[in-house]
């Protein structure tokens, strides 16, 4: 040990404390192995998940087919026991899509107010609050649209609407559907709100990351405001505000509880406007725990495999948006 | 020019129109729940069970102890079991960025980020209520750190990426080996960070009805103590409030409306805590 200290000066600080070979080289070892061991199992999860779904959903999808699955466009868990999942894509591909339509032009026109119009404590205090929209549990948004926004709406929006319909233009009564106030439209207004913090947000981040240079040429060319936004942010961020608006529709394609809450839960097709409809999430909340048939329950996991699949394509897709339209954008010089 | 300038500001006034537009539900739903709820926000709120819905329609004492006991309880299990997962998949991402597993695990934490919450539930449910045979509270906890862990894992990954590379090379460079480095210079630095991600994904999760439904799925009375809260059925706010709301009781529509306040009130306070420690360094994504 002593012979260390061969150049015979001040004794090496080692001296006495031999560094433990426990702490410096199996430390890291053992820190190495469990960091990596609980990040692989976060890849287990995802991994793991979407088997789990697959084969739990598999007996329905063997007795089916997985083409003829998602055609099936009936869904009978009483009486013919049919197990068809159209009917749910279709409602949430409808009620995500119409709720994203009707949210993105507010949601784009607050993240534009925000970034540019607004003054600092201003902008602070509107991005608080439009991300507390988004930290409103579903359930209470629930509970606020079954006592409140759906009978609200069925008065003073619906009605009106389906008796100026039924006088002039009854042929368009089915399309219409009843005004009962819990249906397609009612989750699809309440799908909007909750979208628009996620199409904010991500649209504020895009256009917050516009390099100032492109603004202060705009500036330089005489722009209004509005033209600088309009002809040198925009198109730059159009990556990330487009890969926003998909991200937030894969939120809107999972929603679930207030969607179930609202939509009035009808199996078969056709769905109307204002009449009850379902979604992928909503018919496995509502049958879930009644479920007794092992088909209905394997039918039930091979919708909850569907709708992976889906969110996964819609994840996916804005991730490669994202890449291609944000880095590359085609607007910088 | 003068067309232009108009132009512009109709465009202003625009802009500020669908702003108030969009945070106008927000004011008013906050303002329904505290009208509607705080009738039922009582004493026996807070101290009895739920019981039967007879006991509410005779007006016997009921409330929801047993709810915000499970709530707790659940939500705590939740936090303990994604956070050391969610903070070590975090460390893997920033402190080992050459690992060649940190593409794919980028991926599936984003994945798992992105997929609904219900498809969680339905995994907790063939995880551990299946084999249990039982609903229980365990898999509800289950259920609702599957929700957290990967907002976990990023916010853990973006704060210590802010700790700039020098700290850890002052580290190394004392001799010290890499993972005291990253527990005693690295990890205390980004406490902050690591702090509002966790406060973050509880906020999330703790309004989580959907995967609570078949995995913890609820229960009208208290569970048997202690365990019970773990190994038996368990009520947690958000699924009760969904029984509560769609139930044809009026009595239980008040309670469901209290219950919401609760709700609403661990919620916010979670994510006010989470803005006020990071006074805007960290944007909620």
């Amino acid at each position: 040990m002593d012979s260390d200290n061969a150049g015979g000066g001040a004794p090496s600080i080692l001296n006495g404390r031999k560094p433990n070979i426990l702490y410096l080289w199996l430390g890291d070892k053992i820190f190495t192995t469990v960091v990596v061991m609980l990040g692989a199992s976060i890849i287990m999860l995802a991994l793991g998940m979407a088997w789990v779904l697959f084969d739990e959903g598999s007996l329905s999808l063997r007795e089916y087919g997985f083409i003829n699955f998602i055609k099936g466009k009936t869904w009978d868990p009483a009486v013919q026991l049919v197990f068809g999942a159209w009917p749910f894509i279709f409602g949430t591909v409808i009620t995500s899509t119409m709720a994203l339509l009707i949210a993105f032009f507010p949601a784009l026109a607050v993240a534009i107010f925000s970034a540019e119009y607004a003054p600092p404590w201003l902008s602070g205090i509107i991005d608080n609050l439009v991300q507390l929209i988004a930290a409103i549990p579903s359930v209470v948004i629930g509970i606020w649209g079954i006592f409140v926004l759906a009978p609200w709406l069925r008065d003073t929006v619906y009605m009106p609407i389906y008796l100026w319909t039924e006088l002039n233009q009854p042929g368009l009564l089915p399309i219409l559907g009843n005004p009962i106030g819990y249906g397609m439209a009612t989750a699809t207004i309440v799908l909007a709100l909750m979208i628009v913090p996620y199409t904010t947000a991500l649209a504020k981040d895009a256009i917050k990351s516009v390099p100032k240079d492109q603004r202060e040429a705009s500036w330089a060319l005489g722009s209004t405001r509005w033209e600088v936004i309009r002809m040198a942010v925009l198109p730059y961020a159009r990556g990330g505000i487009t890969a926003g608006a998909i991200l937030s529709l894969g939120r809107a394609i999972g929603e679930t509880m207030a969607v179930a809450m609202l939509i009035g839960n009808k199996n078969t097709l056709p769905f109307s406007i204002f009449g009850a409809g379902a979604t992928m999430p909503s018919v496995i909340v509502n049958e879930f725990r009644e479920a007794v048939e092992s088909l209905h329950l394997s039918s039930l996991m091979a919708i909850g495999f569907v709708l992976f699949i889906i969110a996964l394509i819609v994840n996916l897709t804005a991730a490669y948006i994202n890449r291609k339209l944000s880095i590359g954008g085609g607007q910088i010089l | 020019m003068r067309r232009r300038r108009i132009h512009d500001k109709i465009i202003e006034i625009l802009l500020v129109i669908a702003t108030i537009a969009v945070l106008l539900p927000l004011i008013i739903i906050i303002f329904h729940v505290i009208v509607e709820g705080v009738s039922a926000l009582n004493y026996e709120f807070f101290t009895e069970e739920l019981g039967s819905p007879s006991r509410a329609i005779q007006g016997r004492p009921t409330g929801l102890v047993h709810t915000i006991l499970g709530t707790i309880v659940v939500d705590m299990l939740a936090l303990a079991i994604a956070v050391p997962i969610g903070i070590g998949a975090g460390m893997m991402l920033s402190e080992y960025p050459e690992h060649m597993l940190n593409p794919t695990l980028r991926i599936m934490n984003d994945t798992l980020n992105g997929m609904p919450a219900i498809l969680k539930g339905l995994f907790a449910f063939v995880l551990i209520v299946k084999p249990m045979g039982t609903f229980s509270g365990l898999a509800g906890g289950v259920a609702l750190s599957f929700v957290m862990l990967p907002i976990i894992a990023r916010a853990t990954e973006s704060a210590l990426l802010s700790i700039p590379w020098t700290i850890r090379e002052a580290g190394l460079a004392l001799g010290i080996p890499r993972w005291r480095v990253v527990i005693s210079a690295v990890m205390p630095a980004a406490k902050t960070g690591l702090a509002t991600g966790l406060l973050l994904a509880f906020a999330r999760a703790a309004g989580e009805a959907a995967p609570l439904l078949f995995t913890s799925f609820g229960n009208n009375y208290l569970p048997d103590r202690w365990f019970g809260f773990i190994f038996n059925p368990v009520d947690t706010l958000p699924q009760r409030l969904y029984s509560l709301a769609i139930s044809p009781y009026s009595e239980w529509h008040s309670m469901g409306w209290a219950a919401a306040i609760v709700l609403l009130v661990m919620v916010i306070l979670a994510f006010a805590f989470a803005r006020f420690v990071t006074r805007g360094k960290v944007q909620l994504k």
